[in-house]
C-alpha cells in the first residue's frame, strides 16, 4: 500500500507565511491575545488583529450586531456597527509580542487605522513592527463609524488616498503590507491598482457592505437598534460570498493587478468556500462570521476538509491550485453563443412537487409540461423549447433530479465579440426565442 | 402480560402537542410549496396547505389561520382530530423521497391557535339576506354549515338536544386527541358570528317538525348517528357493560375522573372508535386492556396508525374472537368467546358501530338508503324533501370531522343557490367559500372593488 499523500497546507500571502490558509479576520474574534492564542491552539494559521488605532481608544455603543435568518439557516447574513479596538494601544502591542513569542510560526497581522497623516502612520507602523508582527493590514474598508471620521472606507473609496497611505506605511515598514479593500465602490479594481502603485505586497477583500438589517414591522423601529436608532453597518456572512468572489476574481484577472497576492474574505463558512476563493486567486483566506457563529473549533473541519480535497485532487501544496479557475472568469462577450444545454428530469427521482413546472411556466420559457393522464403529476421538459436557463434545476429540491445536458449543435464556437466583428452574421439560432 | 405503562396522570396528555414558534419556523421551512399540491387534494375541505404553511414561514400566523378557517370552519379541531396520516400528510410528496412528511396538522394547529388566542373570528357575518335557516344538530356538520351561512348573511338557529354543542367533537373524541374544552371553545368562537343556539331541545320531541318547516326557509340536518348497536348476547345488561361513546363521554366528563379505573377491560369492536376506547382505557389506568375483534386483523377498519398506538399503549389484540356471552353474577366478570376462551374482566366496552336515526328521518319525511343513510344530491346536499339539506355522519354513515365540515360548507352553498338561484352573494359580504372539490366557487371580491 502506498503511503497516503500528506499535502502541505502552508501558504505565503504577499510574504506572510502561515501553516495553513485559514486566518481570523480583523474583528471581535481577534480582540485580544488570549483569544488569538486559543485560536492558534485550535489550529488557525493566522490572525489579523482587531484594528489598532491611536490612543485614546474609541468607545463603542451597546447593541452592535444584527443578522438575518433564511429558512432554517441562522445568520445567513450578519452586520455590525462595532468600531476598531477599544483597548489602549500599548496593551495590544504587548499582547502581539506575547503571541508571537508563543506562536512563532503562526501569522500575526496587525490591522491599522489612523488619520491620513504621514506621521501618524509612521508611528503606528514602527510600533507594530517592533512588537513582532508578521505583517500589516491597512484597514481601508470599515464602512461604519470610522468612515465618518475620515478613516476606513472613506480612504478606500478614494484611490489617491489608498496609494498615498500605502506609500506612507511602506516607507517605514520592514514587514509585508496588505491593503484591505472596501466593496462599497463602483469598481474595486481602481483601489486595488492604487494599492499596488503604492507598493502594497497584497490586498485583502472584501470588507463589509453598507447595510441596514431591517425594520421590525410591529414596532416600526430598526430590527437591530441602539435605543430605537441605527446607523448603517457592515454586512458580511454567507450571503455576501458571491459578491466577494466576483471582486477577488476581478483583481486576479485585471491586467494591471494580475499576480498581486490576495487574502480572500467574505462569507467563508466551510472548507470548500475557502477552496473557491483560492481557485479564483486568493493565497490565504480570512473568516469571521462563521467563527462568531460557532467558535474557533470550526478550523478543525476547515483544515480536514482542505487536506482531504487536496489529497483527492493530488495537490501536494497550495500553490498547485491557487488561481487555477481565475482564467475561466471572462467578459460576457467571450462566452460561446453556440453552446447549448437543455434540462432533463429524471422521472425515477422526481417527487412530483411540480415546483419546476410552475416556475418555468410562470416566469421563464414555458418549456415544462405535465401529461395528466392517469393522475400523473410528473413533469417533463419540452426539449425543443428549452433555452437551458437552469431555473428548473435550481428550484428542484431533489439532488440530481434535474440536470442540464449539453447538446451538440454541430456549430463552431461563436462569441459576441466575433459575432459583432462578423457584422452580426453566422449565429446558428441554437434555441427557440419565445 | 401486556399492561399499560402509562400513569393515570399522563392519561389525558395530548398526543400531538403544540409547536413552539421555532418548531413552526423550522417545520414550515421544510415545505416545498408544491404546485397543485397533493395535500390540498387529499383534504376534504381543500385547505390551501402550502399557502398556509408559507404564511407561517413568513411569520404571519394570523393570516395563515384565516387561510385555514376560510376553507374549513372547523380547522381548529381538525388540526387535532384529523387522521392526517391517511389525508394531507399521507399525500405529502416527501413520502416519495423516503422522508418524513411535513407535520401539517401541527402547523395548522399553530396557526389556528394564534387566531383563537385573539378571541375574535377572522370573518364578519354577511349582510342580512332576510332568509332564516334552521340547523338540526350542533355537531361538526351543523356548526360548519352555520358558520358559512352566517358569512353569507343568513339568520341561523341551531337546535341541539344535548346540553353542550360540538357533537362528537365535544363528547366522543378521546381526550388525548382533543380536550372537551377545545371543542367547546371552537363552538363559542363560531357562534360569535351570530347564531341562535338552542340546546337541550330535540326536534320531533320538544320542537315539532311542522314548526321547523313553517318557521324557516331551509333546514340543515346534521344529526349524526344514533345509539351504539347491541351485541345480542346474554349478559349484555350486566353492570360494567358500557358502549364506547358513553365510556369516552364519561371519561371526559370530570377531568378524566368520570369513571373508576378498571383492573381489566375488554373492548369489543375493530373500528377507530374501538381503538379510541382501548387507548383511552389504557391511558386511564386500566391494568389490562384487551381488544377483541370478531374477524381477522386485515378486516379491521381502524387505521393502522391507530392500531399501532393501541399496541404501544400495551393493549392485547385478539382477532377472530366472537363474543358468546358476558359472564358475571351481579356485575361483569368476563367475556366468553366462541371456542370457549374466557377473558376475565370488570368492564366490557362495546364499539361495534352505531345505528341511524330512522325515526327522526321518518318524522322529517326524508328518504333513506337501505342502511339508513339520508339520500342527498351529491352536489348540493339537498334531501328528498324540498328546503331540507343534510350532511355529516347522517349522510356518509360515519366518517371524519373533516368530512362533516366539508359537508357543512357544501350545504351552505347549496342552500344559498336554492334560495337565491342565479345570484351572487352580496358584494359587501365578508364571505369566502373558497373551494368545493378544489374549485373556487365564489370569487374573492375585495370590498373596495365592489
Amino acid at each position: 500500500m502506498k503511503p497516503r499523500l500528506k499535502p502541505d497546507l502552508s501558504v505565503n500571502c504577499g510574504g506572510i507565511k502561515s501553516p495553513n490558509p485559514f486566518w481570523l479576520a480583523s474583528a471581535p474574534p481577534t480582540n485580544s491575545g488570549a483569544q488569538i492564542m486559543r485560536a492558534f491552539e485550535y489550529g488557525w494559521g493566522g490572525a489579523v488583529w482587531k484594528t489598532l488605532g491611536q490612543d485614546p481608544p474609541v468607545v463603542n455603543v451597546s447593541s452592535r450586531y444584527g443578522s438575518i435568518d433564511l429558512g432554517t439557516q441562522k445568520i445567513a447574513g450578519f452586520n455590525n456597527i462595532e468600531l476598531i479596538t477599544d483597548r489602549p494601544l500599548e496593551t495590544n502591542l504587548k499582547e502581539i509580542y506575547e503571541v508571537k513569542k508563543r506562536f512563532p510560526n503562526h501569522a500575526v497581522i496587525a490591522s491599522l487605522m489612523v488619520p491620513c497623516e504621514k506621521q501618524a502612520w509612521h508611528e503606528i507602523t514602527k510600533k507594530v513592527v517592533a512588537a513582532g508582527s508578521d505583517g500589516i493590514e491597512l484597514n481601508f474598508g470599515c464602512p461604519h463609524g470610522m468612515s465618518e471620521r475620515g478613516m476606513g472606507a472613506a480612504v478606500g473609496q478614494v484611490p489617491e488616498y489608498v496609494k498615498m497611505v500605502t506609500e506612507f506605511v511602506k516607507e517605514v515598514s520592514t514587514i509585508p503590507v496588505l491593503v484591505k479593500l472596501t466593496p462599497n465602490v463602483a469598481d474595486v479594481r481602481f483601489a486595488a491598482r492604487a494599492a499596488k502603485q503604492g507598493g502594497a505586497d497584497g490586498v485583502s477583500l472584501i470588507n463589509t457592505i453598507n447595510s441596514i438589517m431591517g425594520v421590525n414591522v410591529e414596532t416600526m423601529v430598526p430590527k437591530f437598534a441602539v435605543e430605537g436608532k441605527i446607523s448603517h453597518g457592515g454586512y458580511c456572512g454567507p450571503a455576501v460570498k458571491p459578491i466577494a468572489l466576483n471582486m477577488v476574481s476581478q483583481i486576479a484577472t485585471d491586467p494591471e493587478t494580475v499576480g498581486l497576492p490576495i487574502s480572500g474574505i467574505g462569507g467563508i463558512s466551510i472548507w470548500s468556500d475557502a477552496v473557491e476563493f483560492m481557485l479564483l486567486g486568493s493565497s490565504s483566506v480570512q473568516l469571521c462570521t462563521a467563527v462568531m457563529h460557532h467558535g474557533f473549533r470550526i478550523v478543525e473541519d476547515l483544515n480536514a476538509g482542505l487536506e482531504g480535497w487536496m489529497r483527492r485532487q493530488n495537490f501536494a501544496k497550495t500553490t498547485d491550485f491557487i488561481g487555477r479557475t481565475a482564467p475561466n472568469i471572462v467578459d460576457w462577450k467571450k462566452l460561446n453563443l453556440h453552446y447549448k444545454s437543455v434540462a432533463s428530469i429524471d422521472p425515477a427521482k422526481c417527487i412530483s412537487c411540480d415546483v419546476c413546472y410552475v416556475s418555468c411556466n410562470d416566469t421563464t420559457h414555458q418549456c415544462i409540461a405535465i401529461d395528466r393522464k392517469g393522475g400523473n403529476r410528473k413533469p417533463h421538459v419540452l426539449q425543443d423549447d428549452c433555452v437551458g436557463c437552469n431555473l428548473c434545476s435550481l428550484v428542484c429540491p431533489v439532488d440530481g433530479c434535474i440536470t442540464m445536458k449539453p447538446v451538440d449543435t454541430g456549430l463552431k464556437p461563436l462569441t459576441w465579440e466575433d459575432y459583432t466583428k462578423n457584422g452580426m452574421k453566422g449565429y446558428g439560432e441554437v434555441y427557440r426565442r419565445h | 402480560m401486556a399492561t399499560s405503562k402509562m400513569k393515570p396522570v399522563e392519561a389525558f396528555a395530548e398526543l400531538k402537542g403544540p409547536m413552539t414558534r421555532e418548531d413552526a419556523r423550522i417545520e414550515s421551512s421544510r415545505c416545498l410549496y408544491c404546485y397543485d399540491a397533493p395535500c390540498v387534494t387529499a383534504c376534504p375541505t381543500h385547505i390551501d396547505v402550502p399557502r398556509f404553511i408559507r404564511q407561517i414561514a413568513a411569520a404571519d400566523p394570523l393570516g395563515s389561520g384565516e387561510t385555514i378557517l376560510e376553507a374549513n370552519a372547523l380547522g381548529h379541531s381538525c388540526a387535532r382530530v384529523c387522521p392526517v396520516e391517511v389525508l394531507c400528510e399521507g399525500a405529502c410528496v416527501y413520502h416519495d423521497w423516503q422522508e418524513k412528511p411535513i407535520q401539517i396538522a401541527r402547523l395548522q394547529r399553530h396557526a389556528t391557535d394564534a387566531v383563537y388566542a385573539t378571541g375574535e373570528p377572522p370573518f364578519s357575518p354577511g349582510k342580512d339576506n332576510g332568509k332564516r335557516v334552521a340547523i338540526v344538530g350542533a355537531g361538526p356538520a351543523g356548526a360548519s354549515c352555520a358558520a358559512y351561512l352566517r358569512r353569507l348573511g343568513f339568520n341561523v338557529t341551531i337546535f341541539e338536544k344535548r346540553k353542550l354543542p360540538g357533537g362528537l367533537n365535544t363528547y366522543g373524541v378521546a381526550e388525548y386527541k382533543m380536550s372537551q374544552l377545545t371543542s367547546i371553545e371552537e363552538m363559542k368562537f363560531l357562534f360569535k358570528l351570530g347564531c341562535d343556539v338552542v340546546t337541550g331541545k330535540e326536534i320531533g320531541k320538544d320542537v315539532p317538525v311542522a314548526d321547523l318547516m313553517n318557521d324557516f326557509d331551509a333546514v340543515f340536518v346534521g344529526i349524526g348517528l344514533s345509539d351504539t348497536r347491541t351485541l345480542g348476547v346474554p349478559g349484555e345488561d350486566l353492570p360494567g357493560v358500557i358502549d364506547a361513546l358513553s365510556f369516552i363521554e364519561r371519561v371526559k366528563a370530570k377531568g378524566g375522573k368520570g369513571v373508576p379505573a378498571s383492573k381489566s377491560t375488554v373492548v369489543i369492536g375493530g373500528g377507530n372508535t374501538a381503538i379510541d376506547a382501548t387507548t383511552q382505557s389504557a391511558r386511564a389506568g386500566a391494568g389490562k386492556v384487551t381488544l377483541a375483534y370478531r374477524r381477522g386483523a386485515a378486516d379491521m377498519s381502524a387505521y393502522d396508525f391507530e392500531i399501532l398506538l393501541a399496541k404501544t399503549d400495551g393493549a392485547t389484540i385478539l382477532t377472530n374472537a366472537v363474543p358468546k356471552r358476558i359472564v358475571g353474577k351481579k356485575a361483569v366478570e368476563g367475556v366468553e368467546f366462541e371456542g370457549g376462551l374466557v377473558v376475565p374482566c370488570d368492564r366490557v366496552i362495546k364499539a361495534i358501530g352505531q345505528t341511524k336515526h330512522f325515526a327522526l328521518a321518518k318524522a322529517l319525511g326524508l328518504d333513506q338508503h337501505d342502511d339508513g343513510r339520508l339520500k342527498v344530491n351529491a352536489e348540493t346536499l339537498a334531501c328528498s324533501r324540498a328546503k331540507v339539506f343534510a350532511g355529516g355522519d347522517a349522510v356518509n354513515g360515519g366518517k371524519e370531522v373533516v368530512n362533516a365540515a366539508a359537508d357543512g360548507k357544501r350545504a351552505a352553498w347549496g342552500i344559498f343557490r336554492s334560495l337565491f338561484p342565479g345570484k351572487a352573494p352580496h358584494a359587501d359580504n365578508d364571505y369566502w367559500i373558497s373551494t368545493i372539490d378544489g374549485r373556487k366557487v365564489a370569487p374573492i371580491v375585495p370590498r373596495s372593488a365592489s
